[in-house]
């Protein structure tokens, strides 16, 4: 489905990424891991079309496509959904009907009608019930004044009415407590089948004892040095970060 | 009638063009301006059928059919087209609860004690340069009469129309509402393209009685000019409302997104004690479109209460001002005023400009002023993008949800008007 490959990319001239492959298929859960600063925001920002970001080099295939040459609306229409680490608040604009353009833009790129108001209402209940979250946050201005554990749920949320090929969670378990990454973790879980792939990047293992990946990555310097399965996150959790990044730096010299 | 003109006359030609707006346009030539244009077509319309097809395809465009209007949503339209009514409907029905909606001129003819009472009481022709000018040549415009404790049962409506090249159009508006009163009424304003920038000046005048309610609406499209700066509609435009008995109310609501150059200031005057002035605006300008337009609030009575509300949205290379006075006199113990003043900039080269005046004289007044001033994030249009909603679509949404708290004031039909008047006088604003 996502076919990586040999990925270099620039912020303000800076080289962040500095050569990543990765494949991943339908129905694997992949989770990328790695301490502060060793690119994986990065990574999914250049995934989602972000402007800033430079792509120098190497290319990435998404469902057989030329990823990097969509715009970011189109790779979203395509089926790549990515939940912000950090959702942006926009005054003024309803959750409901902002998650309604984005279904229906999707909608008309793949040559379909619009869902009428009955339709929509009811998928909106559906995926309500699935990501546990309530009516009320919907009526309100999409993120704004919202909680933290509010808005990572509203971005499950957006993931379950879009229903992608890809979703990449960016850090989608910072910044929430054992509950609310509980429900998040849940919602997520119950959005995993066998045609849709999921890429976590966060920094701790503990969302992994919520999903359990397929595959385990270690990005450290802008490079993927070590994969592995989930057994790898545990011994990061136990070990901490140095004994790859000590290698990979003695590797290096 | 004669008389109160040539005054007007006599006094204008006192005064000077004022200078202060901030605003930039060359000097009109004021012998240039046809002062009168009747329309072309020879012999009276009898009704709407007969009007010109081409303003009827404008109400179109706006998803506002007259026919279909006038049939399902009861909108009674007094259709000014170049200085002369062409079609007053609903007068009948109304007629019956003893509401009087007419033209300015019919209401001189037919009630002339009404008229002379009234006319210029609040806005007097001395008031400024504008309104002397409007004052000496008003052609025609609209004249509402609610009377005492009478809910008037629908949104009264009329449509200004520039048409003739070179017109100046100087229309004049009277709303009196007598006391237990209400009566909610629509201005929407449409010119279709002319190169040569043209002049309109009105004088919209409101007097709110005891405990009576006057809602007013505009939605103002005129022909704001090429990408170029080239052409346009000079809207300089003199609006006052008096609440005159105690618990009166008056509400301004506007929506411009039209116009080279807007100076606009829909004004209240709290004389009645507990009365209320609200002012809610959007204020759109792109391309060289030029705005400078906010409220006055003149807090008279005791326990007076106003509300402020203005968004200025700026694009292109316009220069969108707010400019607002709130003052509360030295009687007006307990006067209340919340002010917002917010400015959405879209692009690199346009501006936005805030011109609070508070006058306080007395120490029981509270007035609060808030202003914000943001940019469309790029954080918030790739928040969108990632969605699947392009960027063109991303801003109206952003745009409209920033103006929400104004349109959310517009009846129904209007707002949904606005919105669409928004969104295609944006277009392109995105680059």
């Amino acid at each position: 489905m996502l076919s990586i490959k040999n990925i270099h990319a620039n912020i303000d001239g800076k080289q962040i990424l500095k050569g990543i492959n990765l494949e991943i298929k339908a129905g694997e859960v992949h989770a990328i891991m790695g301490p502060n600063g060793s690119g994986k925001s990065t990574l999914s920002s250049v995934l989602a079309g972000r402007e800033e970001y430079e792509v120098t080099e190497g290319e990435v295939k998404f469902l057989g496509k030329d990823l990097l040459s969509l715009p970011a609306e189109d790779r979203a229409r395509e089926g790549l959904f990515l939940a912000f680490q950090y959702p942006v608040e926009i005054p003024g604009v309803s959750t409901t009907n902002f998650i309604k353009a984005a279904v229906n833009e999707k909608r008309k790129y793949l040559g379909q009608d619009p869902l009428d108001a009955v339709s929509f209402l009811k998928m909106m209940k559906e995926k309500m019930a699935m990501v546990e979250i309530n009516q009320s946050l919907l009526s309100r201005s999409i993120n704004e004044g919202f909680s933290g554990g509010e808005k990572k749920r509203n971005e499950v949320f957006q993931m379950a009415m879009l229903e992608p090929k890809l979703a990449i969670l960016d850090e989608t378990d910072s910044g929430l407590d054992i509950d609310a990454l509980r429900i998040v973790a849940n919602g997520i879980n119950k959005l995993r089948s066998s045609d849709r792939a999921i890429l976590l990047i966060t920094h701790y293992q503990r969302l992994l004892d919520y999903i359990q990946p397929d595959f385990v990555h270690v990005l450290y310097k802008g490079k993927i040095v070590k994969s592995g399965t989930k057994e790898l996150a545990l011994e990061l959790e136990e070990r901490g970060y140095d004994f790859i990044t000590e290698a990979a730096d003695m590797a290096n010299l | 009638m004669l008389q109160w003109r040539l005054k007007a006359f006599a006094h204008w030609l006192k005064l000077e063009e004022p200078k202060w707006p901030n605003v930039t346009y060359p000097p009109i030539n004021y012998q240039d301006i046809i002062y009168y244009a009747a329309p072309k077509k020879k012999e009276q319309l009898n009704s709407l059928d007969e009007v010109d097809p081409e303003l009827l395809l404008t109400f179109d465009k706006l998803g506002i059919s007259l026919n279909e209007q006038k049939r399902l949503t009861g909108v009674a339209v007094d259709v000014v087209m170049d200085s002369v009514s062409i079609a007053t409907s609903f007068k009948e029905q109304l007629s019956e609860i003893g509401v009087i909606f007419c033209s300015i001129s019919e209401a001189i003819q037919k009630h002339p004690e009404l008229v002379k009472k009234y006319l210029g009481s609040v806005v007097p022709m001395t008031d400024n340069y504008f309104s002397a000018l409007n004052s000496a040549v008003f052609t025609d415009g609209s004249f509402c009469y609610i009377p005492k404790g009478v809910r008037c049962p629908m949104e009264l409506s009329t449509y200004f129309r520039i048409n003739a090249e070179n017109s100046g159009q100087f229309e004049r508006t009277l709303i009196i509402a007598e006391e237990e009163s209400y009566v909610s009424y629509l201005e929407g304003c449409t010119a279709p393209m002319r190169d040569e920038n043209q002049l309109h000046a009105a004088v919209v005048e409101l007097v709110a009685m005891r405990k009576a309610e006057i809602k007013y609406s505009t939605v103002q499209n005129w022909y704001p000019g090429d990408k170029e700066g080239k052409g346009g509609i000079y809207n300089f435009v003199t609006k006052r409302g008096i609440c005159a008995g105690d618990h009166a109310k008056i509400s301004w609501t506007q929506v411009e997104t039209g116009s080279a150059v807007t100076w606009k200031y829909p004004s209240v005057i709290l004389k009645g004690d507990y009365s209320i002035g609200e002012f809610y605006s959007v204020a759109f300008t792109n391309n060289y479109q030029q705005a400078d337009t906010g409220t006055k609030m003149i807090h008279l009575g005791k326990n007076t209460r106003s509300r402020i509300v203005a968004k200025g949205i700026s694009a292109g290379k316009s220069q969108n001002s707010y400019r607002g006075l709130v003052r509360a006199g030295k009687g007006a113990l307990n006067a209340r005023n919340f002010s917002q003043c917010d400015s959405l900039l879209l692009g690199d080269q346009c501006g936005a400009h805030t011109f609070p005046y508070i006058e306080v004289k007395n120490k029981t007044a509270i007035i609060e002023h808030e202003a914000t001033t943001s940019k469309i994030g790029e954080d918030q249009l790739f928040y969108c993008k990632q969605r699947g909603i392009d960027a063109e679509t991303a801003v109206a949404m952003i745009v409209n949800g920033f103006a929400k708290e104004v349109m959310n004031q517009l009846p129904m039909e209007f707002a949904i008007e606005a919105q669409k008047l928004l969104a295609i006088s944006m277009e392109g604003s995105v680059g």
